[in-house]
């Protein structure tokens, strides 16, 4: 069968934009998308996206044109993105469309996000006793994972020192400043062994991409990148997630490892056949988990990846090149098109300072989130 | 009127025990009860003691819906672990009786309850439910 291809790919700035709501910066990321593809609002077929705190995404075409073409809603949480561009593939492999679009966008308020017991069927008391925190979860897994795997709390330092360093390069990134290895150490702890430089923060921000056949992608002649595999999934029995007042003492699989799995048999390829890795960093113990979890790397060996600098943008496997969910903050509905934009970015050969060096062929995206969902993409040009 | 505790069907009537669910057909245990009854689901006491598995410390005064102290003068931190009950399930619980710089996985703990504002007057205090480390061991 044929590949998905994608033919543009546009973003709207992470970080802070005042005075420019969410929806807004979807349109100008869809824009940018169109002109890097070349091509018009009229030529899009169909359309999946999302956001999960700026609206219903199909109201893009009041501001897009009205051209009455399909535009599908995508509400999965941190899979939105991840999600949409899914739907998307599968809309063209069908053979029903030739062209269309996978778009997501947020932003948030200041702060953590708020949760209510209730909406995760939880009585009211574990709330009002002081459970009801995504970053006491964050702190308490990734202790477990650093006792268990004999990893020290440097490497989560290093992991966000990292992050920080190669946002500097990056234009679409919010944290635009390096950070030292001892101000993360020393800094406030949040959330034990977690501090507060090792937290991504919701933020805001758009990725709109265009996708078609790969018949359609060579009449357009733009640059191609094949997307050999997009691939969701949910958790396996006895995974950790947020928000769980019991947890199974007989400890299972995660969706990542389930999603990833998939995602390299349907490319045909093994994770040693990869050149640049974008992996979900909502906090620093998050990329050391998914470094295992997707195959990279065996659970315990990341203290000496990151030691070495093996992720650094120059390393063997460079991992999370545009400084990740810590460099650039979290807009649900858009983080996981961020990844995949970096790696259009990195493949074309157009990422600049942060451009990973060896002519870098295929690439991968894993966006993880709650309640144990997870998704993965393998391009290639 | 004495403490209360926080929450109906938390703990046991006598408070030495929190009542944890077991799904009659597949055995599977978990904590706590849920929300709308079940007929497939039978309330089971849970063990009392267990293992600290993992933890984190809560370093920063919660926003709502938490109803303990948050005035940043009187909020302090406090640790929250998965307990491990032997055959049973993992319990998100608070640790009491440790400061939380000493936590440790491993650490063995039993139940206790405490209240959730130490400086609210007795009749208006509301009980969780905490583990604190095993003395003599």
């Amino acid at each position: 069968m044929s590949d998905v291809c994608i033919v543009g790919a546009g973003i709207h700035p992470f970080g802070r934009t005042e005075g420019r709501d969410g929806m807004d910066q979807g349109i100008f990321a869809v824009k940018q998308a169109l002109a890097d593809s070349g091509i018009e609002w009229k030529d899009v077929e169909f359309a999946f996206g999302g956001s999960a705190a700026s609206g219903n995404a199909d109201n893009m075409v009041s501001q897009l044109g009205l051209t009455g073409i399909q535009f599908i809603n995508v509400s999965n949480g941190c899979a939105t993105g991840g999600s949409a561009l899914n739907a998307a593939v599968s809309a063209i492999k069908s053979g029903e469309y030739e062209m269309g679009m996978a778009v997501g966008f947020d932003k948030h308020p200041r702060g953590a996000f708020n949760a209510d017991p209730s909406a995760y069927g939880l009585p009211n008391w574990y709330g009002e006793a002081g459970y009801m925190l995504t970053v006491q979860f964050f702190g308490a897994k990734i202790m477990r994972y650093l006792h268990e795997h004999n990893i020290s709390r440097e490497t989560l330092g290093r992991v966000a020192e990292k992050a920080f360093r190669n946002g500097v390069k990056t234009d679409h990134a919010w944290r635009r400043s390096e950070v030292d290895l001892e101000t993360i150490m020393n800094a406030p702890m949040i959330c034990d062994p977690l501090t507060k430089y090792m937290f991504c923060s919701p933020a805001e921000g758009a990725v709109a991409l265009i996708l078609a056949s790969e018949k359609k992608a060579q009449e357009l002649g733009v640059p191609i990148i094949r997307l050999k595999s997009s691939v969701m999934r949910t958790r396996p029995p006895g995974s950790f997630e947020v928000f769980a007042a019991s947890i199974d003492n007989e400890r299972g699989g995660t969706a990542t490892e389930i999603a990833s799995k998939a995602a390299f048999e349907q490319a045909g390829m093994g994770p040693e056949d990869i050149d640049i890795a974008q992996l979900q960093d909502t906090e620093s113990g998050a990329e050391i988990m998914h470094m295992a979890e997707n195959g990279f790397c065996k659970p315990g060996e990341q203290e000496q990846w990151l030691l070495e600098g093996w992720s650094d943008i120059s390393g063997k496997l460079p991992i999370n090149t545009d400084g990740g969910c810590l460099a650039c903050g979290e807009p649900i509905g858009a983080s996981g098109l961020r990844q995949v934009y970096e790696n259009v970015v990195q493949l074309r050969g157009t990422a600049g300072a942060r451009q990973v060096p060896g002519d870098p062929k295929t690439a991968y995206t894993q966006v993880y989130g709650a309640p144990g969902v997870s998704a993965v993409t393998i391009l290639q040009r | 009127m004495s403490a209360q505790p926080i929450a109906d069907n938390l703990f046991t009537e006598d408070m030495s025990a929190l009542i944890g669910a077991r799904n009659r057909e597949t055995g599977h245990i978990f904590f706590p009860l849920p929300l709308t009854p079940d007929d497939n689901i039978e309330p089971i006491r849970l063990a009392t003691r267990g293992t600290v598995w993992t933890y984190t410390v809560q370093r920063f005064p919660p926003k709502e819906p938490y109803a303990g102290p948050t005035d940043p003068e009187k909020f302090r931190p406090y640790a929250v672990a998965y307990v491990s009950l032997p055959g049973q399930t993992m319990v998100e619980s608070r640790l009491t009786g440790v400061d939380v710089d000493d936590v440790r996985i491993g650490m063995e703990v039993e139940l206790t309850a405490i209240p959730l504002d130490p400086e609210a007057p007795p009749e208006e205090q509301k009980l969780i439910h905490a583990f604190k480390p095993v003395q003599g061991e």
